[in-house]
């Protein structure tokens, strides 16, 4: 189905991505916004709460992220499109609340506008650092999907790919952001509604009598109903069977924790995204996200002027992480940089990924800023000593 | 209104078909007061006009926790302390909906206190109703936020010095619209109290004062529940009118009981929509709760 064109501001627009990710959001449906302020993300809301009323949505200003980060699955069972929007403290606060959505199979979207942490950090600088809270955040074992937009434009479309994902799987989907990004203005193209493709939720076609919740379809994942419907669901955020209902065995633990987990990794093929740069003939590959990945590009290129081999690899859906891919160069690129604000996240993937095939070099600082091109540069010249 | 009652068959309970039946017994011991509570309710739901399909119920952690995996409602066993914010999305992203949350005194007041008193801030449209056993039950027995003073539990094991919540006091302050206190002795009242609850809008109260005879009960030598229900019965005194500043539980001492808060004021989505037409005009959208997807 397409967006609403009554919601959409299609036009080009001078934009920063907090302001994006906001529109994003509308265009891909969501119309119910729970969210507390929290610097560098505070400028979503904001829009949420000036945009929401003339779009027929609602936005509501919560006690706490505790209260946000679970008031959107309330919403998302009554049958809307919801998120929530924050920054790092808040985003330890709601991660009980991921594993919640995990465990129901809630569709919401969480933003993350990262800044440098731990605790209080540098609240109005950027970071990389919350990769693996994403991924690993909340207790037990558990998939999600994250997304790593690098530009406002990126903010945009990718909001309604983070919508479409987690309607289709069902999941909770981390858009991780940084200050920069949030804070960058640029050029962002907003399209006309009939060029927005959305994701219906997967109401099912059942009756009451025949329909239970958590019995998944032939991909693994259950059809949905919302509240209201006549259908009398219960759901818990216990281990439960098909019907929802409590089961306190590790039989049922496999049979339904299992499956969550394995309907996004038996799906990642369908969901990885990246863009690749000169790998072709690369010996060697900068791996970076976000807004690193600018920079990284230019370090790319800077290298290619030297007469060096290099290619770049943008990851955009950070988790899962697109393992086949890494594995597959590791045959036949000699090294892999990777460029990230944090003391080592993602590299450990690469690392896990290349197996040992390939030299994994770590380009990291602790937040606060970016790199400079040069200091990327600087690991891809290390490469060749 | 139109109920499926199968009383004719002579075999069902009359509310069995607002139970899940397949999931019972219920994990609730003997002499428990949230098997009362959980029966007054669904009496009263019974008997109201409420449209049960539209009606949904919402729980988080304990043992009154697991009332929303018998109820036969929507129902929905959440995060602890949590209910009432996920009670409230429910509501707001569909206002036909009508909600009742229905939890423990350690998971509504302690964990949750935050969302409990916001909530009745902004007359969240929903019933909450509260079982206080004073304790935590469902992790043994220890001191909670509501446990009077001196009583004795697991982690208070030489009485408890900390100054518990007054409950009606607490929510009349906050801004509740309706604020009661009953005991599972008094299931009339508590069954009349939750019928005019069910028919008002806005952010509603119900404490249950409870019995949790292997926790709070033994540990303090207060009896087994038959005697509870006699102290109940004879410590009890029903005031409407009472000051809810006085209302505060003594150990061992009378209880106040009574619908003490019944007023009027506009819900959070009313005062919205209110603000926005006067802002916005002809340009306010006016919220439908519905996805467009």
């Amino acid at each position: 189905m397409k967006a609403d064109p009554k919601a959409v501001i299609s036009g080009t627009y001078f934009m920063d991505g907090n302001h994006a990710c906001c529109e994003g959001a509308i265009a891909a449906g969501c119309r119910f916004v729970a969210g507390y302020p929290i610097t560098p993300s505070t400028e979503v809301v904001e829009r949420f709460a000036e945009r929401i009323p003339v779009a027929g949505g609602l936005f509501v200003q919560m006690e706490d992220e505790l209260a946000s980060s679970i008031m959107i699955q309330g919403a998302a069972w009554a049958g809307v499109k919801a998120m929530t929007v924050t920054s790092g403290p808040g985003f330890s606060l709601m991660q009980e609340h991921i594993g919640l959505a995990a465990m129901t199979e809630t569709p919401c979207v969480f933003v993350d506008v990262q800044r440098a942490g731990p605790s209080t950090g540098l609240p109005t600088l950027p970071a990389q650092a919350d990769m693996m809270q994403a991924r690993w955040g909340s207790h037990g074992d558990y998939e999600i999907i994250a997304i790593s937009p690098s530009s406002p434009q990126e903010c945009f479309d990718m909001m309604i790919t983070a919508f479409n994902l987690a309607e289709k799987y069902r999941v909770p989907v981390m858009f991780m952001m940084d200050e920069l990004i949030g804070h960058m203005t640029e050029k962002v193209i907003i399209p006309d509604a009939d060029e927005i493709e959305l994701v219906q939720r997967r109401w099912t076609k059942k009756k009451p009598e025949e329909y239970l919740p958590y019995e998944p379809e032939p991909d693994g994942i259950p059809d949905m109903i919302k509240a209201g419907d006549g259908y009398y669901i219960h759901t818990t955020g216990l281990t439960h069977d098909e019907r929802g209902y409590p089961v306190i065995t590790p039989q049922m633990q496999e049979e339904q924790v299992g499956r969550i987990v394995r309907k996004i990794r038996d799906h990642s093929e369908d969901i990885y995204q990246y863009e690749t740069e000169d790998i072709e003939d690369a010996e060697a590959v900068v791996i970076s996200y976000g807004i690193t990945s600018r920079v990284a590009r230019e370090a790319v290129r800077l290298a290619r002027e030297q007469g060096i081999k290099v290619g770049h690899i943008r990851l955009i859906v950070t988790w899962p992480f697109p393992e086949p891919l890494i594995r597959e160069l590791s045959q036949r690129v000699r090294s892999f940089v990777v460029a990230e604000i944090n003391y080592g996240q993602m590299v450990l993937e690469v690392e896990r990924s290349a197996c040992g095939k390939a030299r994994v070099l770590f380009c990291g600082q602790g937040g606060g800023e970016v790199h400079a091109p040069e200091q990327i540069l600087e690991k891809i010249l290390e490469l060749k000593r | 209104m139109t109920r499926k009652r199968k009383i004719a068959s002579g075999q069902d309970h009359p509310l069995s078909y607002l139970l899940r039946m397949d999931r019972i017994p219920h994990i609730w011991c003997q002499g428990c007061g949230i098997g009362t509570s959980v029966n007054t309710l669904l009496r009263a739901l019974d008997e109201s006009d409420l449209d049960m399909k539209k009606t949904a119920v919402v729980s988080g952690i304990g043992c009154t926790g697991r009332a929303a995996g018998y109820i036969r409602l929507d129902s929905f066993h959440t995060t602890h302390g949590r209910a009432i914010p996920f009670a409230a999305g429910m509501k707001l992203a569909n206002p036909d909906l009508d909600l009742i949350v229905f939890s423990g005194d350690g998971d509504l007041i302690a964990i949750g206190g935050n969302h409990l008193i916001h909530a009745a801030r902004r007359n969240l449209d929903m019933l909450v109703v509260c079982v206080n056993n004073f304790n935590y039950g469902m992790t043994g027995g220890q001191l909670g936020p509501t446990t009077p003073l001196t009583a004795k539990l697991t982690t208070a094991p030489y009485g408890s010095w900390d100054e518990p919540f007054n409950l009606p006091h607490l929510l009349k302050s906050s801004g509740a619209v309706f604020v009661a206190r009953w005991t599972p002795y008094h299931v009339r009242q508590l069954k009349k109290c939750f019928s005019t609850a069910l028919k008002k809008k806005g952010f509603r109260f119900v404490e249950i004062v409870s019995i949790c005879p292997v926790f709070y009960e033994r540990r303090n030598r207060l009896g087994d529940a038959l005697t509870r229900m006699r102290f109940f019965k004879e410590h009890c005194k029903i005031n409407h009118n009472a000051d809810t500043e006085k209302t505060g539980i003594k150990f061992q001492k009378n209880i106040v009981l009574g619908n003490f808060v019944d007023r009027e004021r506009p819900t959070f989505l009313e005062a919205y929509d209110n603000q926005m037409r006067a802002a916005l005009g002809d340009d306010y959208v006016p919220y439908q709760g519905k996805q467009w997807a």
